[in-house]
């Protein structure tokens, strides 16, 4: 298996916009074509430099969407109202465009289908994209490994790649997707409609000892509950991996 | 809580860590000469959107890390960290 951390120093490329997918009315999945990518580990992210005509720059990290195995590079990016980099990729970016980016960078919040499992994906918002990187992963790699998603909402319209993830549910050795919706929830819904606590944890969670690995992607305040949560529950610390966002991401 | 909230990962680290050395620095470990925990890079506490970058120890807050670009030199500040552990190049 390539191991894409192990390499030279990281240098700036510019990769062309082949297509554009709304995932919901503020996200958007960026699709790339990169000339020489040398391929990456789900979890991995990437940097992303817009430069103005006056030369100012600004810098932001995205995860990576896609699995290794994708053809292509995909990222997902949520648009926020101040965030100067991502309402420029949300609103402005066009196929064609060309965007200098540099990466994969990150060793660390990383899962690869030989590492095992059980898998336990805990995602608030946007923080689903890494996760969703290590399940294209995982079902590309055709790994048996169990995996469950517990996944936060603010609405069923706010759930990003819906469509893939009920694919997904539906398939052979499926993942456990669970949802909670925590502003609204659709009619007749009989799931989770709060934020994630410790008891929907200890409901929906691998035992501790079955020896899962954790991976934890959101806003900062989410990911640090969600974490302390799972150390109660008797997960060891080293086992849960986190990646935040900060308050809003950028 | 409004700096509580700036926290991300020293996996954010990644990139500009990565321009500094060469290889991926988050799976690199750290030990804390204010708690002596040794954690991997990847899993302090990082805060990316200050003039400089900081990173902090996960278990006791203190400073292991700074790194400030200027012009076209880096600046690494050393803060804390007793040691850094690398592995060795395959």
């Amino acid at each position: 298996m390539a191991r894409a951390a192990v390499r030279g120093r990281l240098t700036w490329t510019l990769a062309e916009v082949v297509d554009l997918i709304d995932e919901t009315p503020r996200v958007r999945s960026i699709v790339l074509d990169v000339p020489e990518w040398i391929g990456h580990r789900a979890g991995q992210h990437v940097d992303v430099r817009l430069t103005a005509e006056d030369g100012y720059q600004a810098q932001r990290s995205y995860s990576i969407a896609s699995a290794p195995e994708d053809q292509r590079l995909a990222l997902t990016v949520e648009g926020l109202p101040d965030g100067e980099v991502s309402s420029y990729l949300v609103g402005e970016l066009r196929t064609g465009d060309m965007l200098e980016l540099r990466g994969p960078v990150g060793g660390y919040f990383v899962w690869e289908a030989d590492m095992g499992g059980p898998l336990l994906l805990i995602a608030g918002g946007s923080g689903i994209v890494p996760l969703m990187s290590m399940l294209r992963h995982r079902n590309a790699s055709g790994a048996e490994v169990g995996a469950k998603l517990l996944y936060s909402s603010r609405s069923w319209e706010d759930v990003i790649y819906r469509d893939e993830l009920e694919r997904l549910a539906s398939a052979d050795h499926r993942p456990e997707v669970v949802h909670t919706f925590t502003r609204s929830q659709p009619p007749g819904w009989t799931g989770y409609a709060r934020r994630v606590d410790g008891q929907m944890l200890a409901e929906t969670a691998w035992p501790a000892a079955s020896m899962p690995s954790a991976f934890v992607c959101g806003p900062t305040p989410f990911v640090e509950a969600v974490a302390a949560a799972l150390v109660l529950l008797g997960y060891p610390a080293t086992s849960v991996k986190t990646e935040r966002f900060g308050p809003t991401g950028g | 809580m409004e700096s509580d909230a700036m926290r991300v990962d020293g996996n954010a680290m990644a990139g500009v860590l990565g321009e500094v050395f060469d290889q991926d620095m988050t799976t690199v470990r750290v030990a804390c000469g204010g708690c002596g925990k040794v954690e991997p890079v990847g899993a302090e506490h990082a805060y990316v959107r200050a003039p400089g970058i900081v990173m902090r120890c996960c278990h006791c807050d203190s400073v292991l890390l700074v790194v400030a670009h200027t012009g076209e030199t880096y600046r690494l500040g050393l803060g804390r960290s007793k040691w850094l552990e690398f592995a060795e190049r395959a």
